[in-house]
């Protein structure tokens, strides 16, 4: 570690062989066999979008019957949510490169690590078996909503069950994480100079961590409804169905900030690099994110307006989610005021930050509306609710989840891919995306209820634009992923940094050495994004 | 005029909301797409590092707390009167089963379409016979979830004559998307004599209202097509296979299987079939209901 002349081979060229993958310790190859799983689960919940989008282009049910469209619906949910964007940014890229951004050589705990990964396989196998084993994928949705999920006939334990799994995955990369920021930082680093991608893994962990068992001991609720028939969540056998949706969104809410904030980490790392000056705002960035992690907790019962919740209740839960939308908003204006008197490169990782602030805008903002009580009878269940989760979900963590992937392309693999083709293929997505969403978000407004096979023909011309949306999103994403493999392969060599960035990764090789560094990396003077040419603006 | 007393409050903090968010939208992306040319690497080709601004963070932090301080005002004023229907509403059962709506006026009239009369307000009591349901009325600006086991309704005044679609908001399973319904503005003498008028049935078998008015038709056809059940046409004397406690069983189908079935569709599974969507309708329906359903299923031939 100490002599730079003596440098080690690469991660990738230190062994060979597909049991040095799949039994590796090191968390960059556990980041990257995150990144094919999560990717190939992408591409799937992906076709099965666009073949619900085929089945809407018309009114009547011309292609799908109505009970695999419910089974796709759900598939498509479960896959999306727990298969790709709760592990998609902190599994691939806090995985690869938070233990570097933070000047050390792995995390806390390898072996969990690598157990975690593991886990998200055998749970994937679960949800996957459903399609051959039992009576059918299950056809409650994502939320398996009682009594419905105790009811109906489909393989619901198997898919509950999978979700179940995948849960202790969460909960284990959550932990090392959190352990690892504690104990591994590099020697000098606080916690005030941690970059802020570490920050947002960090509150990201805690929820992790102390919410993900709450799901999992709900979900072993309606199995031992389900198989036992013990009352729990369905009146018929004395049980509260409300009492499940509680439960429910007292996980899932927090999981919402499991999607988001890592994604608000990414975008607090590429405006900095290509904007070639520190971030606006440090602290308020970093504190808005355990902000938003805790208040986060408080908020579930906006999901349940119309559950028929009490007055009280109801006032309460609307203004604590009002509340969560002032720390988002902050940070909005810090990554604006990032860019005010850069030195701006507008490269691709960058307009994907960009593409991601005007998606997530959307989404945060008809967050608002959803919030607001008199709003939210109308709109809650309606295809607003649909755009909404997607403009946030997709168009903010998947944007950028493919920010990141561009951003840190050339240090994961030392190559560079076409910059050309990634631009184009960036515009098509934007364009495809936003054909796609919005015009759910009027169907919303008009009032055509969300899961629904069949709609009425006032819906037809709008459902049509939103299909037509999802081809030109999916030639975008097939254009950019054909870019990125024929980078892995054909790229040209970049050097160790070609953004001239200033976090701990850019300071060693393009691919990283097996320890991450040959020397000791230096810590930046004054704040983790203090560029020295820069000149000095604090007053 | 509005087509309901909710109209008002709900579409003014939905457009309200709106509209301060595309200004922001607006606002936003033109001053991020200004900085990205204004201050490009050849434009501007030093950075300055701005660490932090005191003035500037206050500002953007009480502005924003300040207008969604306003949106929640506007919400919860807008929500506040649907938790209390006024006394003198005239109350309606509503009914949600698997794919139907059916609505109960007081004195026992039982439609599947809604009528109400002009500018007179009308509480719904909510009742589920199996799962979550949520009854929804667009044009209204109104829904709530009907959920089994809870007594819960939802109130309105209809204002405006004319027809409006009611949907069903809450996921049920198969045919969710098909559970639809319609209400109906009335003045109020024409909805006086719609009220004491009883439907033409005389020429109609009681089994097959009977059928109808508890949805069974929403799962079982009469012309031997395949839907979420097995096609009542020629059921009597059919050979068929079923699962009892995990086991195939080949029976033919005779009156008392068809009593124990409606009673309790636990005790068996019918092969090909999802089993666990039907539910008991032993509290519903009399010995001598089912006999007449009995009755007008042995004619479908
Ligand atoms: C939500 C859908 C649904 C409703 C409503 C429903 N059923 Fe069923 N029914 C089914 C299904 C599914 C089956 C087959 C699986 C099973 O036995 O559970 C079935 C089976 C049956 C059978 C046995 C048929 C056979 O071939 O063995 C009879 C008889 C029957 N239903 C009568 C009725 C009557 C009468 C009503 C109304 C009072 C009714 N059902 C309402 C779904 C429904
Ligand atoms: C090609 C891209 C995609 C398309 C075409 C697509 C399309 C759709 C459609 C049409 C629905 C609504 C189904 C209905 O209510 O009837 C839906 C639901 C959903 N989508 Fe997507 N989607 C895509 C990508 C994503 C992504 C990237 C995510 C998450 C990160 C996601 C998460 C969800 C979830 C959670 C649901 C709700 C499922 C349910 O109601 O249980 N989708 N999608
Ligand atoms: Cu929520
Ligand atoms: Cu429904």
């Amino acid at each position: 570690m100490t002599d730079s002349s003596m440098s080690q081979p690469s991660y990738l060229n230190i062994k060979k062989g597909l049991f040095s993958w799949i039994f590796t310790l090191d968390h960059k190859r556990i980041g990257l066999l995150y990144l094919y799983s999560v990717g190939a689960f992408f591409l799937v919940g992906a076709a099965l979008g666009v073949l619900m989008r085929l089945e809407l282009l018309n009114p009547g049910g011309d292609l799908i019957e109505a009970q695999t469209y419910n089974q796709v619906f759900t598939l498509h949910g479960v896959i999306m949510i727990f298969l790709f964007i709760i592990p998609s940014i902190p599994a691939v890229f806090g995985n690869f490169f938070l233990p570097i951004m933070l000047g050390t050589d792995d995390v806390a705990f390898p072996r969990l690590n690598l157990m975690s990964w593991w886990l998200y396989v055998i749970g994937a196998l679960f949800a996957l078996s459903t399609l051959v084993f039992g009576d059918g994928p299950a056809d409650t949705g994502w939320t398996f909503y009682a009594p419905y999920s105790v009811k109906t006939g489909t393989n619901v334990s198997m898919s509950v069950l999978a979700a179940f799994i995948l849960g202790f995955s969460s909960i284990l990369t959550g932990l090392n994480f959190i352990v690892t920021i504690h104990r591994l930082r590099a020697p000098g680093m606080g916690f005030n100079q941690m970059p802020l991608f570490s920050w947002a893994l960090y509150a990201t962990s805690w929820i992790q961590l102390l919410a993900t068992p709450i799901i999992g001991i709900t979900l072993l609720m309606i199995v031992a409804e389900r198989m036992l028939g013990i009352g729990l969540f369905d009146p018929s056998i004395g049980g509260d169905p409300i009492l499940y949706q509680h439960l429910f969104w007292i996980y899932s809410h927090p999981a919402v900030y499991i999607m988001a904030l890592p994604a608000m980490g990414i975008v607090s790392e590429i405006i900095p690099t290509f904007a070639q000056r520190t971030i606006f705002g440090y602290k308020a960035i970093a504190y808005s994110s355990m902000a938003i992690a805790f208040v986060g907790y408080f908020v579930w019962g906006h999901h349940m307006f119309t559950s028929g919740m009490s007055g009280p209740a109801a006032y309460i839960f609307s203004i604590l989610t009002f509340f969560v939308a002032i720390p988002t908003s902050i940070k909005v204006f810090n990554w604006l005021a990032t860019m005010y008197k850069g030195s701006i490169s507008i490269e691709v990782p960058l307009l994907y930050a960009v593409g991601f602030i005007f998606n997530f805008l959307i989404g945060g903002l008809t967050g608002l509306v959803n919030g607001a009580l008199a709003a939210d009878v109308h709109l809650h269940d309606t295809y607003f609710v649909v755009g909404h989760f997607h403009y946030v979900m997709f168009g903010g963590t998947g944007f950028a989840f493919f920010g990141a992937l561009h951003y840190w392309f050339p240090k994961i693999w030392g190559k560079m891919y076409n910059k050309l083709v990634a631009n184009v293929a960036f515009a098509i997505i934007f364009i495809g995306f936003n054909t796609l969403y919005f015009p759910m978000l009027i169907l919303g407004i008009m009032g055509m209820p969300r899961r629904y096979y069949d709609y009425l023909p006032e819906f037809h011309s709008l459902n049509q634009i939103s299909t037509y949306g999802s081809w030109i999103l999916v030639s975008g994403l097939l254009l950019m992923i054909y870019n990125l493999i024929r980078g892995y392969f054909n790229g040209t060599k970049t050097t160790d940094n070609p953004w001239n960035g200033i976090t701990l990764e850019w300071q060693t090789k393009s691919p990283p050495p097996l320890h991450n560094f040959d020397k000791a990396p230096e810590l930046v003077k004054g704040g983790p994004y203090n560029y020295p040419n820069a000149i000095d603006g604090s007053h | 005029m509005n087509a309901s007393n909710f109209v008002e409050g709900v579409d003014f903090s939905m457009y309200l909301i709106l509209s301060i968010s595309v200004f922001f939208l607006v606002g936003i992306t033109v001053v991020m797409i200004y900085f990205l040319f204004r201050y490009s690497k050849k434009n501007n080709p030093v950075a300055t590092n701005i660490p932090h601004n005191t003035y500037l963070e206050i500002v953007w932090t009480v502005i924003p707390t300040i207008l969604v301080l306003i949106m929640f005002w506007y919400g919860w004023t807008g929500y506040r009167p649907m938790l209390t229907a006024p006394d003198d509403a005239m109350e309606i059962d509503a009914i949600g089963q698997m794919w139907k709506w059916t609505f109960k006026y007081p004195d026992g009239k039982t439609v599947d379409s809604l009528v109400i009369p002009l500018d007179k307000p009308v509480k719904l009591n909510l009742i589920s016979k199996d799962v979550l349901h949520s009854l929804f009325i667009p044009a209204f600006r109104v829904k709530q979830d009907v959920v089994p086991g809870k007594d819960y309704m939802m109130w309105f005044t209809g204002q405006k004559l004319g027809t409006y679609d009611i949907l069903c908001a809450e996921y049920c399973g198969q045919l969710h998307s098909y559970m639809l319904s319609t209400v109906s503005v009335v003045e109020q003498d024409d909805f006086d004599s719609w009220l004491v008028s009883s439907p033409d049935t005389s020429n109609e078998h009681v089994g097959l209202t009977l059928l109808k008015n508890n949805a069974c038709l929403s799962c079982h056809t009469r012309d031997g097509s395949r839907l979420v059940g097995p096609s009542f046409k020629d059921l009597i004397g059919r050979n068929e296979t079923i699962i009892k406690d995990g086991e195939k069983l080949d029976i033919v189908v005779d009156k008392q299987y068809i009593i124990n079935k409606i009673k309790n569709p636990k005790i068996s599974g019918v092969d090909g079939y999802q089993s666990g969507l039907m539910t008991s309708y032993e509290d519903i329906l009399s010995d001598e209901d089912i006999d007449n359903i009995i009755e007008y299923i042995s004619t479908l031939k």
